[in-house]
């Protein structure tokens, strides 16, 4: 029993993270209609200038604030660089580019850090402290759980109660009656890009040191599960995108925990085809075909 | 208000004039050389078929269509420099085709829209309150999202959502589709009505002829994308000719 | 049928690569290009025939993959996975069974199994969705080879017994004739199926689902078919680079792979066998050139990375230059202008 709790509350520490991933891949979906295959990569090259940051200042905490910086502004980049020229004809042509997108930045980071792994330091310790003779979560766990609550809350402040939520809402929903009405649809586009670039540099930092370390190819599995989490939840819908996430953890966790890590891929591959299949819509929608 | 026929139209100084615009979609117009001017606080009706452009003119007005040539005047600016989003900081409100509710947004969410680029917060708050005035409908159903909307809900929602930009020109697409007589009567009096009361000049694209030429003071028709007749609202009424052969009633 | 088919003018471009009377047929193309393998092979220094083999593994996947993405519109990124599944199916076999033909032939029932599994999945999913799914096939089919270490030794992989090549014949001539022998009945045969009836229906489910299916085109059947032929070149292709390699290991196959053929197709230009044929090249060669640019400069990180870059640019630039890939861009169109 105390490692059926402490593989929840592992797993859910670890769905925190998809979830913040997946929440920035909805971003880009209902803003652009373009599911961010580079979103990895881009979030990998955050982590690595954090990396370089933290190294030089010997200070994690800047190393943390340049991350997000340097997502935001790396988001605002491929946007207006890349994306907004491309031609929306055949859904295709977007994933294409992302993937081109990958090529560069995986390619370049090798170039500049090297394709070794590199070990990275967390701010808390990550061995789990005990409550009440269990070892349930660390204090890294703790740190996650709030970082991923506080991009939560932020995001549900900013689009339910600010002008520019309001602003990026319309200009998703119906761009040409929001640019009648006078809203920078444009804009909205590269500032939806930017936020979830920063958040994806987020689950980036927490992440990464999770995992094996820092790679140019670091977050490819984490996509994987983070795409699932978005699926699950329905592309459209953040609460959805939260809620995959947890479930995609847990599942992770679980299975690693029951049947062996080496499982564990297979068994969020096999979520997705499930969800894909059974509830094109994902879990929590009515919508009928998977039609993009 | 009404149109004095000798008088030749190009003259009378204008809120907006439009001259030999030409415009539509890639390498085919749809417009042809087409010229009129509204004034200030004018109801002007856009007549004709199906296919005839009307619905093309407003887009092209508000920029949505991209004008091959021709000058679109408003206010002694030429418009065609201006931006889609800067339209409405003229003074030109587009309610476009299907009426535009953002049905993703509630009720008041769509309305605040409408005001979210005015620099006077105060303003544009007091605007809300009026257009709730205005459609006590529109109220009660302030937290509604836009897709539990009636047609006629939808339609004042739009008009509304317009009118919080404190507009100078309202470009109306097809305010009655869709919608029962009694409530396409009710809105075209309201145009009347805010006409009288704020000098608002009209551009209204009707294919309900009759109910258009009872509001407006002078109407255009268009076929083909070219206008084949510009004349007061009563002698289009009169003009038995040209009902059969473009209006048909 | 023909309704469907003037949707659009790019299909005009396109359907003249597989037009009837003008263009002789592919079993021409497949004798010259036997032809000048066998002589290219016999002059080659073995290094070069070893990058011939290559340009043929690579190519037999390839055209493959543009006939199903591009005239098919399904976009697969798993198709490095399914390559792995056709070589470790070929190493198995061939260390069993020691037995070439055979071993060719159970890569590709394997392979073709799993692409009428993944096909099946695919011909419900769209876009986004679709390239979702085989990017996480992609991910996650390497790791099975940890989950089942006792039959494909983890990271490790599998070493392959290879018998040595008939009479004199210098082992890199014979991968060659292997490799071309390969890709060039693969091309031939998706030659003759897209001239006909088949191709007509792929390039109608592309353009667009509703008015195929009322021109009386069994839409899913034709998606999960084009799934299969492409996934089957791609086991046969994988079992070629098991031959290759003569060893098979999860880190031959990585995700970069699929990107490298999604690359591929839509540089060479997607829908045209000449295009996928273009692709493999590169393939070779680029990475060839960014291994020499990279060791004359004494950096090592260059070396692998620098293929990556350049590989990740081009295939921007392609798509927002000319989203019709290079091929549409063609010579014949750029002489007309001149004259």
């Amino acid at each position: 029993m105390d490692r059926f709790f402490y593989l929840t509350f592992d797993g859910l520490s670890r769905g925190a993270v998809y979830a913040a991933f997946a929440l920035a891949l909805v971003l880009i979906w209902r803003a652009a209609r373009i599911v961010n295959f580079a979103q990895g990569a881009m979030a990998v090259a955050a982590v690595y200038v954090a990396y370089s940051v933290t190294g030089a200042t010997g200070s994690y905490w800047l190393g943390f604030a340049a991350a997000l910086v340097f997502g935001l502004l790396l988001g605002i980049a491929v946007e207006k660089a890349v994306m907004r020229f491309v031609d929306h004809s055949s859904p295709l042509n977007g994933v294409v580019v992302a993937l081109g997108l990958v090529l560069i930045t995986q390619g370049v980071l090798g170039m500049v850090y090297g394709n070794e792994y590199r070990p990275v330091t967390t701010p808390f310790r990550r061995d789990a402290f005990d409550v009440g003779g269990i070892a349930l979560l660390s204090r890294y766990d703790v740190f996650v759980f709030a970082a991923v609550g506080a991009v939560v809350v932020a995001l549900t402040l900013l689009f339910t109660r600010t002008a520019a939520g309001l602003r990026m809402r319309a200009a998703a929903f119906a761009p040409d009656v929001s640019r009648l009405l006078g809203v920078p649809v444009g804009g909205m586009l590269t500032l939806g890009w930017a936020l979830a670039a920063a958040v994806g540099s987020l689950a980036g930092m927490l992440v990464v040191p999770t995992e094996l370390g820092l790679h140019p190819t670091a977050m490819d599995v984490v996509f994987v599960s983070a795409f699932t989490a978005a699926v699950v939840g329905g592309l459209d819908s953040p609460i959805g995108a939260v809620t995959g996430g947890l479930i995609v953890g847990l599942l992770l966790s679980y299975v690693s925990g029951y049947l062996g890590a080496t499982v564990a891929p297979m068994a969020v591959l096999l979520l997705l085809v499930v969800v894909l299949l059974g509830r094109p819509g994902g879990l929590f929608s009515s919508s009928k075909a998977r039609l993009a | 208000m009404a149109v004095n026929p000798d008088e030749p139209y190009r003259k009378q100084s204008g809120l907006l004039e439009v001259e030999d615009l030409t415009a539509g979609y890639g390498a085919a117009p749809v417009l042809h050389d087409v010229r009129f001017t509204v004034r200030p606080g004018q109801i002007v009706a856009v007549l004709g078929a199906n296919g005839a452009g009307k619905t093309t003119l407003l887009r092209a007005l508000s920029g949505l269509v991209e004008a091959d040539h021709g000058r679109i005047v408003f206010d002694g600016e030429d418009l065609r420099d201006v931006k889609v989003e800067q339209m409405v900081r003229r003074g030109i409100a587009h309610v476009p085709e299907g009426r535009g509710v953002v049905t993703e947004l509630t009720v008041d969410e769509n309305l605040r829209l409408g005001g979210l680029w005015r620099r006077d917060r105060a303003d544009a708050a007091r605007a809300l309150d009026e257009v709730y005035d205005l459609f006590p409908a529109l109220a009660q159903r302030r937290a509604s999202a836009g897709h539990q909307l009636s047609g006629g809900e939808r339609q004042m929602l739009a008009l509304g959502r317009a009118l919080i930009g404190r507009p100078r020109l309202l470009l109306l697409d097809e305010p009655s589709l869709g919608l029962a007589p009694r409530i396409t009567a009710q809105i075209l009096a309201l145009l009347r009505e805010l006409r009288d009361r704020t000098g608002l000049a009209v551009l209204l694209v009707e294919q309900n002829v009759r109910s258009a030429l009872s509001v407006a003071d002078e109407g255009i028709v268009l076929s083909l994308g070219r206008v084949v007749t510009r004349n007061s609202a009563a002698d289009l009424r009169d003009d038995a000719d040209l009902r059969h052969a473009y209006l048909g009633f | 049928m023909t309704d469907v088919r003037e949707k659009r003018a790019t299909e005009a471009v396109q359907s003249k690569a597989f037009k009837r009377k003008k263009t002789p047929h592919p079993i021409w193309y497949a004798v010259a290009g036997a032809v000048l393998v066998a002589a290219l092979t016999h002059y080659l220094p073995p290094f070069r025939n070893y990058q011939l083999a290559t340009v043929g593994a690579y190519f037999t996947v390839t055209a493959g993959l543009t006939v199903l993405t591009g005239l098919n519109g399904q976009l697969s990124l798993g198709h490095g996975a399914l390559m792995a599944t056709g070589a470790y199916t070929f190493a198995l076999a061939q260390n069993r069974w020691l037995a070439l033909p055979l071993s060719f032939a159970a890569a590709l029932l394997v392979t073709t199994l799993a692409g009428v599994v993944i096909g099946l999945a695919a011909a419900r999913l769209r876009g986004p969705y679709l390239a979702g799914l085989t990017l996480a096939v992609a991910v996650v089919v390497p790791s099975v080879t940890s989950t089942f270490d006792d039959t494909f030794n983890s990271d490790m992989g599998l070493s392959i017994a290879l018998d040595p090549p008939p009479g004199a014949v210098a082992m890199e001539q014979w991968q060659a004739w292997l490799c071309w022998t390969g890709a060039l009945i693969t091309a031939l045969l998706l030659a003759v199926l897209v001239r006909g009836r088949f191709g007509r229906d792929l390039r109608a489910v592309r353009d667009d689902e509703t008015a195929a299916r009322l021109a009386g085109v069994h839409v899913a059947r034709t998606q999960v078919l084009a799934f299969v032929v492409s996934a089957a070149c791609a086991g046969l292709s994988g079992a070629l680079f098991a031959v290759l390699a003569q060893s098979v290991s999860p880190g031959a196959f990585p995700l970069t792979l699929s990107l490298f053929l999604v690359m591929a197709i839509v540089i060479g230009g997607l829908g045209r066998l000449a295009g996928a044929l273009c692709g493999a090249v590169l393939l070779v060669a680029l990475p060839a050139l960014a291994q020499t640019a990279g060791e004359r400069s004494g950096s090592q990180r260059l070396e692998g990375n620098l293929a990556l870059v350049i590989f990740g640019v081009v295939l921007v630039v392609v798509m927002l230059a000319a989203p019709g890939g290079l091929a549409s861009l063609r010579l014949s169109t750029i002489f007309r202008r001149k004259r």
